[in-house]
């Protein structure tokens, strides 16, 4: 939730000059500080490239085939816009309510398995599910604000963790007693190859990228452009100064966790058609969508997009150069260099 | 936590972590030797339950010593649960290294493991979300490499070669053997005695104060960083003979089994229903959660009518830890043995 910091493209002209400051409060608010802000930036996006430019170049060599290469780079970019979109409500929700939603990916699986249910009981399109999912996902993630975490919002960290945990643990597993281990999927029809840049793309997966992308553009709007985005935002910078303005936090703390569930109910959807449909396929997406999280910037929106595309492309690139291992695995090795090394995240973090 | 951080404040300074120390070793002297004659007595069935019961307690209080008492929250023992397994079994398929020395190497290993995490964690000062975090990460990391590792047998795992007669030293018996439950009770009650001994020396009272207060701590000359690193190795070394009798129970390990993150939740559960950095709580956890999956595949193996539809389902075991662990934090955040030991001084 730091604009500022945020996005790299300068967007962040539309945010009032105090929101900025207040972020960062304690490097002042000299122009001459924003600055060098602004170049270290820049700078960090650099670094970042070139070390994706490397990456993309170490496996060209190492497979020896472009289109080897080329069909991960546009495979990676394509399903990182849903990490992204993913991990923008799981950030959202830090951001806000400084709480580490370990049941994320649960309920990216509950909205796994109600697409499946319209698709396959009420005959509806895949993506006209959105128009079930998110709104359900939304009032689900209030029902569980207003039930088990608005108590727990002044105990310590742990605390909240550990609810998340076992609404993770019930999700998960309730899904298992509902329907099964048994692997299930949905079809898009009229699915196709679709030749992307010299590689093949399914169009269920470019339509997933497109779609996560839309959504996380309106999510920004929401953020940036409406009363309820910078009453968000202003909770996120500073609860007790939003309390004292006269904005009611515990309202934009229900909101915010509706929101962020509501991105991961989105994010399943769209996911529908590309993954096998399973109460664990959430665990994964989970783990992703931290890692994204922690490299964008805890709290960060925009750099929990870029983090996703990022990610999308260490897995896709990762599995070139570490064959025969799992692509996860190149993604925690990332995770960890960045918890060591920038545990701000590669884009900032709200303050 | 801070359901501990405040009952350390309402104590007088002075007051050890665990006090009456003395009196808890005769309380778990004397409830040893009245489970001894228990497998005896028990049905078979039971009896796997018991066992169950005590490798949960005994991952639990490792986890306790790192994430109660020295309030750094792990989650991640899967981790060391994993090496310990690991180790253990490695040593024994590729080696026919007998089980106990391999769970002595494996404590050495885990312990060693957990200096290294601890290390560049509080090298780079990861505190909270990003301790946990991180923690999580380094299992993970373990999981995912010995999924695809040929010098661990990939995602196969391994199984305990058996042996043609029961033996103590290369820790096998009979299926339903009481011996069994007697290693897992005598392990689980060593590592109570290390808890207490651990909490006694300087080493365990300096961790406990640097939860408390590690600024304080560090002005008044603790060396914190060997402190919490030393508490870390005792944690992941008591939970590494967890992953090592389990093998040897269970005759069997993969990487999911041992690395998985659901090792890292059930080391947290039954300290937290039990009650965070208290000496019993994980034990009490432990009795608490162990039998509740068989009692849920009961459940389900005949359900009632208006459940038919759930026949045969798994699940419904960790449902229930959710539930418990959700209302445990809500209703008695000290745990289930810290709510009684309040009511009781108290009184």
């Amino acid at each position: 939730m730091n604009p500022a910091v945020g996005s790299p493209a300068g967007a962040e002209q539309a945010v009032p000059a105090s929101v900025a400051q207040a972020v960062d409060g304690d490097e002042g608010a000299v122009a001459g500080a924003r600055s060098t802000r602004q170049r270290l930036l820049w700078l960090r996006f650099g670094v970042v490239v070139a070390a994706v430019a490397l990456a993309v170049v170490m496996a060209l060599i190492r497979s020896g085939s472009g289109v080897v290469v080329t069909q991960s780079i546009v495979t990676g970019l394509l399903i990182g816009g849903v990490y992204g979109l993913a991990a923008m409500g799981l950030t959202l929700v830090f951001g806000v309510l400084d709480i580490i939603n370990f049941a994320h990916g649960s309920f990216l699986a509950f909205a796994l398995f109600v697409t499946y249910w319209l698709v396959s009981v009420g005959g509806v399109h895949p993506y006209l599910a959105l128009v079930v999912v998110v709104p359900v996902m939304f009032g689900l993630g209030v029902l569980v604000q207003r039930g088990v975490l608005a108590k727990a919002m002044s105990e310590p960290l742990e605390n909240q963790l550990l609810i998340t945990l076992g609404l993770a643990m019930i999700v998960e597993n309730g899904l298992l007693l509902l329907f099964g281990p048994d692997p299930r999927a949905v079809a898009l029809p009229g699915d196709h190859g679709v030749p992307v840049l010299g590689a093949v793309a399914d169009l269920s997966r470019i339509l997933a990228a497109a779609g996560a992308l839309v959504l996380a553009g309106l999510l920004f709007l929401l953020l940036q452009r409406t009363k309820l985005g910078t009453a968000i935002r202003a909770v996120a910078t500073n609860s007790t100064g939003a309390q004292l303005v006269g904005i009611d936090t515990r309202r934009i703390h229900l909101l915010t966790f509706g929101i962020g569930t509501a991105c991961a109910g989105a994010a399943g959807t769209l996911v529908a058609p590309l993954v096998t449909i399973e109460p664990t396929t959430g665990a994964m997406f989970n783990i992703v969508a931290f890692v994204v999280v922690v490299l964008g910037g805890m709290g960060n929106v925009v750099g929990a997009l870029l983090g996703g595309l990022v990610i999308g492309l260490t897995e896709q690139v990762g599995a070139l150069l570490l064959p025969g291992h799992s692509p996860l695995l190149a993604v925690f090795i990332v995770f960890v260099l960045v918890l060591f090394l920038r545990p701000q995240g590669l884009f900032g973090r709200s303050a | 936590m801070t359901a501990t951080t405040s009952t350390s404040a309402d104590r007088t300074p002075a007051a050890l972590p665990v006090p009456l120390w003395n009196r808890h070793l005769a309380v778990l002297a004397a409830a040893t030797v009245l489970l001894v004659p228990l497998p005896l007595v028990l049905p078979d069935a039971y009896q796997a339950v018991a066992v169950r019961v005590l490798v949960f307690a005994l991952l639990s209080i490792g986890w306790n010593i790192m994430s109660g008492f020295g309030g750094m929250f792990s989650f991640g023992h899967a981790a060391y649960f994993g090496l310990g397994a690991y180790t253990e079994v490695w040593l024994l398929v590729e080696l026919g290294v007998p089980p106990w020395i391999g769970m002595g190497v494996g404590m050495v290993v885990a312990a060693a493991f957990a200096v290294l995490v601890g290390f560049l964690a509080l090298r780079y000062r990861l505190k909270g979300a990003y301790f946990a975090l991180a923690t999580f990460a380094f299992a993970e990391m373990l999981r995912l490499w010995a999924i695809s590792s040929d010098v661990v047998n990939r995602a196969q795992g391994y199984h305990v070669p058996l042996r043609p007669e029961p033996s103590w030293w290369y820790l096998q018996f009979e299926p339903g053997a009481p011996e069994y439950f007697w290693i897992a009770l005598g392990l689980t009650a060593f590592a109570v005695v290390v808890t207490v001994l651990f909490l006694r020396t300087r080493t365990g009272q300096f961790a406990v104060a640097a939860r408390d207060d590690e600024d304080a701590a560090a002005a008044l000359g603790v060396p914190v960083m060997r402190v919490k690193l030393t508490t870390m190795a005792v944690s992941a070394a008591i939970a590494s003979v967890a992953g090592a009798f389990y093998v040897q129970y269970y005759l069997f390990v993969d990487p999911d089994l041992a690395f998985g993150s659901a090792v890292s939740i059930q080391a947290i559960l039954p300290a937290v229903i039990g009650g965070v950095a208290t000496l019993w709580g994980p034990v009490l956890g432990a009795v608490v959660l162990g039998p509740l999956s068989d009692v849920t595949a009961t459940l389900l193996r005949n359900p009632p009518a208006p459940l038919e539809f759930l026949h045969g389902r798994g699940g419904l075991d960790v449902v229930l830890y959710g539930v418990l662990l959700i209302l445990i934090l809500r209703l008695l955040p000290k745990g289930i043995y810290g709510t009684v030991r309040e009511w009781w001084e108290r009184r």
